[in-house]
């Protein structure tokens, strides 16, 4: 799913909550408390029922097909022949699939790291400052996130061309030398790309970081003032620590756009020029509806998947960790 | 807090340049749209005269009168259909504890992260299969699978945070949980139900892959983000105003409703996040 999610009531589990609701009471068996439980809410399955079956139906089991496909060589029209890990042997080897994850992780340096340095940067003034007519500028700030991929892709080809508004303002401050195709550039081409993430989500990192900011007691501050905290301290002993909860969420969610990147990329340069840009999402639709390859798109889809969870993982465990100990 | 007069203008200066920096690619298609023919905006001035002949343009050329009907009915029914299942499902989540539930709220937030990127192959031999293809079942489907996790852990938190004296009172007067989910909480949670239904029309209204891929070849079902991008890749209308004037189009919608319901979306924000 694209687009923001602004502070939503918390998506993330709370596992202490479930785990303190659940402690195996005294003499009995846990499994039993289990059973017993289950027997008293029989109702909620009831009620879970019809998003289960469309759940499995629609994001379950074509999880599942794409594993099945992945082990086969496959046209998606005549039979099927079985392979092995031969797709998965292949997606790891050949240096074109690599370079595309390489690219990924390039997009997630510009849409997860850098709009979320950003957004932090400008929350640690906001948490000194409180300003008038903070609605109205959340609401233009918000912008970018919700215009759809493609307009934003049409926006910003426009801004890159060569008759366009940033070669415009290079030759007006004297840098008419660096004008070029910016999106048609074999150097240019990935980090221009990857610009347009950072300004898709620089505004959400910012509204929810300042809005994390203005929760934190103003008393928290005052006492880090009177230890005679400058404002680099104060943002590092106070601020920081109280967004650990939003930066989780925001880094979750940019990595996550980065590394699915579709529509951006197919929409300005469609991989391009060479293969530049290509990351694995591109690989998949290519793979799967223009050279045929079911089986290695199949693949290179489930490594893609794998890769997301494992990086999710990894950012829920650094950023969980560091503060509850 | 007492700040400085400095500091204050220094704010300030940072917010008006994000919202600049938000704004102008819009703005820029904007002014280019608006160009007449032969007096196109070099890099970035603005029309001295407004023309509105690219828009007719777009309108006539890229069929945007049926993908935005088609984006419309896709987006309504996804809307309708995840909320009419996520209801009942964060209901269930919200009232009920143990590994199993915790277990079923952890598969959901799986949901949450995984990449449709990597399914698109088997939804569309799934469709194909079905007969489905080229049709608007093929886009509302799906996206109420892949919205399902989002809007059932966002309702799960909602009613966990609905006093549950509320649904003692109804239990104690004889309702049953289904009726005292339909009477007694849906209306009391409007709000959060509409910030979400808000979400997940501005999620559904965007997509572009699953378009791209379950509906290629039939115009009439196509979303006004695929007509856009057909409309933009299509060489022979290759003119970057008429392309700027159907982006226009296409994003105006949105924005408009964006600018309404804008107020709705900032206090359901706050709300949520001061009940946490």
């Amino acid at each position: 799913m694209d687009g923001a999610v602004d502070t939503p009531p918390r998506v993330t589990p709370d596992p202490a909550r479930q785990r303190a609701a659940h402690q195996p009471g005294a003499g009995r068996s846990w499994l039993r408390t289990t059973w017993s439980d289950l027997r008293r809410q029989a109702w909620a399955f009831w009620f879970l029922a019809p998003a289960a079956i469309a759940y499995t139906v629609f994001l379950v089991w074509p999880l599942a097909q794409t594993v099945q496909y992945s082990f086969y060589d496959w046209n998606g029209i005549t039979p099927a022949t079985p392979v092995g890990l031969e797709n998965y042997v292949a997606a790891v080897t050949e240096p074109e699939i690599r370079s595309a994850l390489f690219r990924s992780l390039v997009f997630v340096g510009f849409y997860a790291v850098l709009p979320t340095a950003l957004g932090l940067l400008i929350a640690g003034v906001f948490a000194r400052i409180k300003v008038r007519g903070m609605t109205l500028f959340r609401a233009m700030i918000f912008v970018p996130q919700i215009l759809s991929t493609v307009v934003v892709a049409v926006a910003w080809r426009w801004i890159y061309a060569e008759d366009g508004p940033l070669n415009a303002l290079l030759e007006l401050v004297g840098l008419g030398s660096l004008t070029r195709a910016w999106l048609g550039d074999f150097t240019t081409a990935l980090p221009a790309v990857g610009l347009i993430g950072t300004w898709i989500m620089f505004g959400l990192c910012m509204v929810m970081f300042v809005a994390g900011v203005q929760k934190i007691p103003t008393d928290l501050f005052e006492a880090a003032r009177l230890d005679g905290a400058g404002a680099v301290r104060e943002f590092f002993a106070v601020t920081l620590p109280a967004l650990r909860g939003e930066i989780l969420i925001a880094m979750i969610f940019t990595t996550t756009v980065a590394l699915r990147n579709f529509d951006i990329v197919w929409n300005t340069t469609a991989g391009g020029p060479g293969d530049s840009t290509k990351v694995p999402s591109v690989f998949i639709y290519q793979a799967a509806f223009q050279s045929r390859e079911v089986g290695s798109a199949a693949a290179i889809g489930v490594l893609l998947t794998l890769l997301i969870l494992v990086v999710v993982g990894i950012i829920g465990l650094l950023l969980r960790d560091r503060g509850d100990s | 807090m007492r700040t400085r007069r400095s500091e204050r203008i220094g704010a300030y200066a940072i917010l008006i340049t994000c919202s600049v920096i938000a704004l102008y690619p819009f703005v820029s298609i904007l002014g280019l749209a608006l160009s007449p023919p032969g007096e196109r905006p070099s890099g970035f001035s603005f029309p001295t005269e407004l023309y509105f002949g690219n828009f007719a343009k777009a309108w006539s050329g890229g069929g945007f009168d049926t993908a935005l009907i088609s984006s419309l009915v896709v987006a309504t029914a996804v809307v309708v259909g995840t909320i009419v299942l996520a209801l009942p499902a964060g209901y269930a989540l919200g009232n009920t504890r143990g590994p199993v539930f915790a277990l079923i709220g952890g598969i959901l937030v799986v949901g949450l992260v995984l990449p449709y990127e990597s399914m698109i192959v088997a939804l569309y031999t799934m469709f194909r299969d079905w007969g489905l293809l080229n049709t608007w079942w093929a886009l509302i489907l799906p996206q109420i699978g892949l919205s399902l996790s989002f809007a059932t852990l966002w309702l799960r938190t909602a009613f966990r945070q609905t006093p549950e004296s509320i649904a003692e009172a109804a239990a104690i007067d004889g309702a049953s949980r289904l009726r005292t989910l339909r009477s007694v909480l849906v209306p009391i949670m409007m709000p959060t139900v509409l910030t979400l239904a808000t979400l997940l029309f501005l999620f559904t209204w965007n997509e572009f892959l699953l378009a791209l891929v379950l509906v290629p070849d039939e115009q009439s079902a196509q979303t006004a983000p695929l007509a856009l991008s057909f409309f933009a890749g299509n060489r022979r209308t290759n003119d970057p105003a008429v392309t700027a004037a159907a982006a226009v189009l296409v994003a105006l919608p949105i924005l408009i409703t964006y600018i309404f319901l804008q107020r709705r979306f900032i206090t359901g924000m706050l709300a949520g996040a001061m009940k946490e």
